[in-house]
């Protein structure tokens, strides 16, 4: 911000009503996102919300920045486009489970090899809200409450951190929708990381999953220091429960495109058309 | 035969440098004022598949394939069956082969006259390093009345990163070449037009689009359509621009629309099959309204087709291939200097009416290299004056306008945030799900394309003879070739080459129809696509028929002249 006023959290929301369900964990990460930018100062203007499809893809509208709701599973995608073309820019990407880990899953692991600085905030209920309850690719196996998988899907979920870990992802968190405090403070951080910051926040569905009002007992806050040896993230995101939180890791990496790449050469354009002539 | 050329193919295994060769002598033509086409076939295999270049040397720039072959270089005869269909020889073409390799059945029945030149023999003896592909250039050129030297010095740039030994070897090789002496007359057009261009459709598109002010590509590679992003990638760097390989097409349509969201001019390369991954995004240009521009070279479909040969089989998928009521702009560059023009205008339109251009080149004309004459470009882009976005906080960034076209600002804008959405919105941006919101947009989107004035360039029409030869795109030059045919044998035609095929000019192409008795549809495909579409489309008042041929041989003038007489004696008889 120019101006020396501070703005509040409650000043970065738009005024468009969200449309989630009463009790809805999405809630807490609209008000931790706000929080985080009142805290950063960020400026609203030169900030854009990037999402794809689904009930937590529906927040940028919420916050009063620049946005994109685009289409199902590309929000990466557009995020990465647009923090390469506008390097000046604050680029945040949001969505679901469904939306980051299904149908936009080579997205999400190529936006963790490539490491553009921009933050994916990816909302997990666990299950496909929007279309009315089914499995997503973190349900677990045995949840029978769909009636398109009246057996439970039967499959392994997705272990998110463990996914971006092996693909390159060189920050990555996880917060839990009860502890919106402690989620602002991953995005301040995660905004502030100079890389792709990879922030999980198990978020929970009281319409399709009222079960998961129990994460509250189980879920644990990480006082330690980020791992930063690839290995010992790796065991540990392979074999943990899933309901630690905090930063989890964090390694510098060079961040792509390299810095000073879009340099113009003077009289470029009409060099390479000269370059034709006979 | 209404336009004198020499045809010369070079064949050999892939890998055997036949495609260089051919490069080489196109550009030593170039260099002494001729005008002349080097199309490339390639089987899909990199090395041991069958290559040729085909080359077509002319006094003009009417750039069709050739229908028959003057020569043929066989370096190897691996495979040469491949290309029976496209390398027809007669009685009157030459061979140019080492005899000691068996021929052909095809070559024998043609009945052509070989001469022996014992490529691999030559080469072997004439340096250690010596290649067949340079000795047949040597030949090759003095056939032609070319250089060795000119030969030599284009070689030698063409290996300036390869060890001494190369460069050594292709002078030694040339210079063994063109001092041979073949028993072989080879009917030489005239040169002595300086002055020209030398490049590859995709070279011109990615010009076009750099020229236009294209700054950011995110593309994912494929054929034949990689070539416009490899030279791209080198320009834009130059340019202070960027350009992103994507993990696949879904990645790269959506980078280029986040990038065309921040205010960059963005732009990105496929065909067939990735332009079929890209069309729901395609459609969420469209209703966020952010201007990307999307050059689809076409190869023979559907699925994964023919890759590496041309065919006009897209345009129903890019007129008709998102869901919903999505207008937006198809455009087709009728030949590869025009590559330059219509793809820049594509991207001019593209900004300037805040949707999504689809742009139809194909495999022949963009993997063709040809000598032109310096080729048009866009006039520079008068932007749309800015339209004021309104006070702070009013701003509506789907406002209803008369033109359809709304204020846009980019991020970093101060004061008139919004998110663009590809759920139907209000005036504002916000979802709405009404239906006075859907069909206001609705409207507006439509009206945007269909209230614009696109000017004379919407086609290229010669003559105003009364039977009509209407093509797209790239088949523009076989229609314009057999219109010549046809008005040696006293048929007056008049030829309509679309370049803006969506929103397609009704009124303008009904104009330009009047007074015709006789309307004939040409376009490579199997379905028909033009023809359906144009039917669809306009009401016409005389008899239309389709000639509609698959690729991928390209389309044969002498083909095209001889069903349209056919069609027209048989009227006359009945």
């Amino acid at each position: 911000m120019t101006d020396a006023i501070r703005l509040k959290a409650k000043d970065y929301k738009s005024e468009v009503k969200p449309i989630w369900c009463p009790g809805c964990g999405h809630f807490s990460v609209h008000n931790a996102i706000t929080k985080a930018m009142a805290a950063l100062g960020i400026d609203k203007d030169r900030t854009v919300l990037v999402s794809g499809i689904g009930c937590s893809s529906r927040l940028p509208a919420y916050v009063d920045s620049y946005g994109f709701h685009g289409v199902h599973g590309r929000g990466l995608a557009i995020a990465q486009g647009l923090k390469v073309a506008r390097p000046d820019l604050t680029v945040l990407a949001l969505g679901g489970d469904g939306d980051g880990f299904s149908i936009g899953g080579n997205h999400f692991i190529h936006a963790c090899r490539r490491n553009v600085d921009i933050t994916y905030i990816a909302m997990d209920n666990e299950v496909y809200g929007m279309t009315k309850g089914q499995a997503s690719p973190t349900t677990p196996m045995d949840w029978d409450h769909s009636k398109l998988t009246p057996h439970g899907p039967g499959v392994r979920p997705f272990k998110p951190a463990a996914l971006a870990l092996a693909s390159g992802a060189p920050w990555i968190a996880r917060g839990y929708s009860g502890n919106p405090n402690q989620i602002a403070k991953l995005i301040a951080e995660a905004v502030e990381f100079p890389g792709f910051s990879f922030l999980h926040v198990m978020s929970q569905c009281i319409t399709f999953c009222p079960e998961q009002t129990d994460w509250k007992a189980i879920v644990t806050e990480s006082e330690a220091p980020p791992l930063a040896d690839a290995d010992e993230a790796a065991k540990q995101f392979l074999h943990e429960d899933g309901f630690q939180t905090g930063l989890l890791y964090r390694e510098q990496r060079a961040t792509w495109p390299p810095p000073g790449a879009t340099a113009a050469e003077e009289g470029a354009p009409g060099k390479l058309a000269a370059a034709f002539r006979v | 035969m209404s336009t004198r050329y020499l045809s010369i193919a070079i064949t050999g295994a892939g890998g055997a440098g036949v495609i260089s060769c051919g490069e080489l002598l196109l550009r030593a033509w170039a260099r002494e004022g001729g005008r002349g086409l080097l199309r490339k076939a390639y089987g899909p295999q990199i090395r041991g598949g069958e290559s040729a270049a085909l080359l077509k040397l002319t006094a003009d720039e009417r750039y069709t394939a050739a229908s028959r072959y003057d020569a043929v270089v066989a370096l190897d005869w691996d495979n040469f069956t491949r290309f029976e269909d496209e390398i027809v020889l007669d009685a009157d073409s030459w061979v140019l082969c080492d005899e000691a390799q068996a021929l052909p059945p095809a070559v024998v029945a043609a009945g052509a006259r070989v001469v022996d030149v014992p490529f691999d023999e030559l080469a072997a003896a004439c340096h250690p390093e010596g290649r067949v592909n340079m000795l047949a250039l040597g030949v090759l050129g003095r056939l032609l009345g070319l250089p060795a030297t000119t030969l030599a010095e284009l070689a030698g740039q063409k290996l300036a990163g390869k060890p001494r030994d190369y460069r050594d070897a292709a002078t030694a090789c040339i210079e063994l070449g063109a001092a041979r002496d073949i028993a072989c007359q080879l009917p030489v057009p005239p040169m002595g037009n300086k002055g020209a261009w030398y490049l590859s459709g995709n070279q011109a598109a990615g010009l076009g689009a750099l020229e236009a002010g294209i700054r950011f590509v995110a593309a994912y590679p494929i054929t034949p359509a990689s070539d416009v992003l490899e030279w791209m990638a080198g320009g834009l760097e130059r340019v202070g621009g960027q350009l992103v390989q994507a993990e696949d097409e879904l990645a790269a349509i959506n980078m280029t629309i986040g990038a065309a969201f921040g205010g960059v001019p963005a732009f990105t390369a496929t065909s067939g099959p990735g332009l079929a991954l890209m069309t729901e995004s395609i459609g969420l240009a469209v209703a966020s309204e952010t201007p990307v521009t999307i050059l689809n070279v076409m190869r023979g479909g559907p699925s994964t087709g023919i890759p590496t040969k041309s065919e006009q089989s897209d345009l129903n998928i890019a007129l008709h291939g998102l869901h919903g009521d999505a207008p937006h702009l198809v455009l087709a560059p009728l030949d590869i200097a025009d590559c330059v023009f219509t793809t820049g205008w594509a991207v001019q339109l593209a900004q300037r009416l805040q949707t999504a251009a689809i742009v139809l080149s194909d495999q022949f004309i963009g993997q063709s290299t040809a000598i032109v004459s310096e080729p048009r470009r866009c006039a520079p882009f008068a932007a749309t004056p800015a339209q004021d976005p309104g006070e702070e906080g009013a701003y509506l960034r789907y406002r209803l306008t008369g033109s359809g076209v709304s204020a846009l600002v980019t991020p970093g804008d101060a004061g008139h945030r919004f998110t663009a959405d590809g759920l139907e919105h209000n005036e504002k941006g916000t979802p709405s799900s009404r239906q006075s919101d859907h069909q206001r947009q609705l409207a507006k989107r439509q009206d945007k394309l269909t209230a614009f004035d696109f000017g004379g360039d919407w086609a290229q029409i010669d003559g105003d003879g009364p039977v009509a030869l209407v093509s797209f795109g790239s088949s523009a030059a076989a229609v314009t070739e057999a219109a010549n045919q046809l008005a040696e044998s006293g048929v007056a035609t008049r030829v309509i080459s679309l370049r803006l095929l969506a929103p397609l000019q009704t009124a303008a192409l009904a104009a330009a129809l009047e007074g015709c008795s006789r309307v004939f549809v040409v376009e490579q495909n199997h379905g028909g696509q033009l023809f359906h579409y144009l039917r669809g489309q306009l009401d016409f008042g005389q008899p239309v028929h389709s000639y509609a041929l698959a690729g991928p041989v390209p389309l044969s003038p002498e083909n095209i002249a001889q069903a349209v007489a056919t069609v027209i004696a048989e009227a006359t008889r009945s």
